[in-house]
């Protein structure tokens, strides 16, 4: 992907990233891209926060708090999970395998 | 009310497709979304401009939903199959408004978009045209909808359903994770609201939870089913969810979504508000 933008960060103008914490990522199967995907972020006690659609790239985003977040996608294709840990403001990524 | 007058299944919606006196309609949180691919036949839409008032904060009147019905193709005496992305969201605050504004007969499609597309099932892009109607709309019936005087009011009497997630109800977060936090109002929950988020009562395909398994979730959550109730979330879309549940669903008499929600209450000057997590209920 040499020379590729950087596409698994597209985030709204103006997006103030010391201060808003970002959790972003792809949703994969076998290593391709799942698009489509129901993505829900689960909160530190596995309680459900949000749930967005990836996109057809299987990316998705997430705009949270710092702490300990669940990833958790579910698809046509199966379902997977990933833990990913805010330690402050920013972006943090996570890629959530399917099967 | 029962289930059968209020869901449909998305094997009941695949073979009425089509038929006449039966509308669907399709309502998202992303306004792109049906752009995208729709039930056959379908007509969409769009909640922040055709639900809402254009200038004022409000959602239409009575007048302006028979308009927008009428251009929809909508008719009074038609089923309407409401249905939309994100578990039913957008859906269910359409379907509140449409009994809000008197409609005889409307649906949900349970799961909506989520189950139809984990399922498998067909959307087109095909362009949808309805004849107009002249649609009749009611004058509104308010002992489903929610004031903010009366919210204030309700604080230690009736049951206040705060159905945002945990983090929004103890003020860490100020807006679902999925829109960004930067946000006028304060952070918080009503004083004495008992956090029940609307996703409880939701499957994880969006389809709703039995009958059965909601009344044991609101009973064990500290709902008292001999009070009113007003439900709430941040903009009364999933607080419209969980609405559905109480009084369409479970069928409890008293129930009404707070459509200003917390944008509205966290915004008020002198209102009590209250920080922190739920107390943990005996178990």
């Amino acid at each position: 992907m040499c020379g590729a933008p950087d596409q698994a960060v597209a985030l709204p103008p103006g997006t103030d990233l010391t201060k808003e914490t970002v959790l972003t990522g792809r949703v994969v199967a076998g290593g391709e891209p799942v698009g489509g995907a129901f993505v829900r972020l689960l909160d530190g006690t596995g309680e459900f926060t949000a749930e967005v659609v990836a996109s057809p790239s299987g990316q998705f985003r997430f705009f949270a708090a710092p702490g300990t977040w669940t990833v958790r996608a579910l698809s046509r294709a199966g379902s997977g999970q990933a833990e990913l840990t805010a330690d402050g403001p920013g972006v943090h990524r996570a890629e959530v395998a399917v099967a | 009310m029962s289930r059968q007058d209020v869901l449909v299944t998305a094997d009941w919606a695949e073979k009425n497709l089509g038929t006449d006196g039966i509308v669907f309609l399709e309502v998202d949180e992303d306004t792109t979304a049906y752009d995208g691919g729709h039930l056959p036949g379908a007509v969409k839409i769009n909640w922040t401009t055709e639900l809402q008032d254009p200038v004022r904060r409000d959602i239409v009147d009575s007048d302006q939903f028979a308009t927008l019905l009428s251009a929809k193709g909508v008719g009074n005496d038609d089923t309407v199959v409401l249905y939309g992305g994100n578990n039913n969201w957008f859906a269910a605050y359409a379907y509140w408004q449409f009994k809000l504004y008197g409609h005889a007969d409307v649906k949900l499609l349970d799961g909506g978009r989520k189950k139809w597309e984990l399922d498998g099932r067909t959307l087109t892009t095909d362009v949808v045209e309805r004849p107009a109607t002249t649609y009749t709309a009611k004058e509104p019936d308010n002992s489903i909808r929610a004031f903010r005087d009366e919210v204030v009011d309700a604080i230690g009497a009736k049951n206040l359903v705060d159905v945002r997630s945990p983090d929004e109800f103890s003020g860490k977060i100020l807006a679902p994770a999925h829109l960004p936090q930067e946000q006028s109002q304060r952070p918080g929950h009503v004083p004495s609201a008992i956090n029940i988020p609307w996703s409880k009562a939701a499957n994880e395909d969006g389809t709703f939870k039995s009958d059965e398994d909601l009344a044991k979730l609101y009973g064990e959550e500290g709902y008292d089913a001999d009070k009113a109730t007003i439900a709430y979330c941040r903009i009364g879309e999933r607080s419209s969810h969980t609405w559905v549940v109480l009084h369409e669903l479970l069928g409890y008499a008293d129930v009404k979504n707070y459509d200003g929600s917390w944008t509205e209450y966290g915004s008020l000057i002198g209102v009590p508000i209250e920080l922190g997590a739920p107390e943990k209920k005996a178990s």
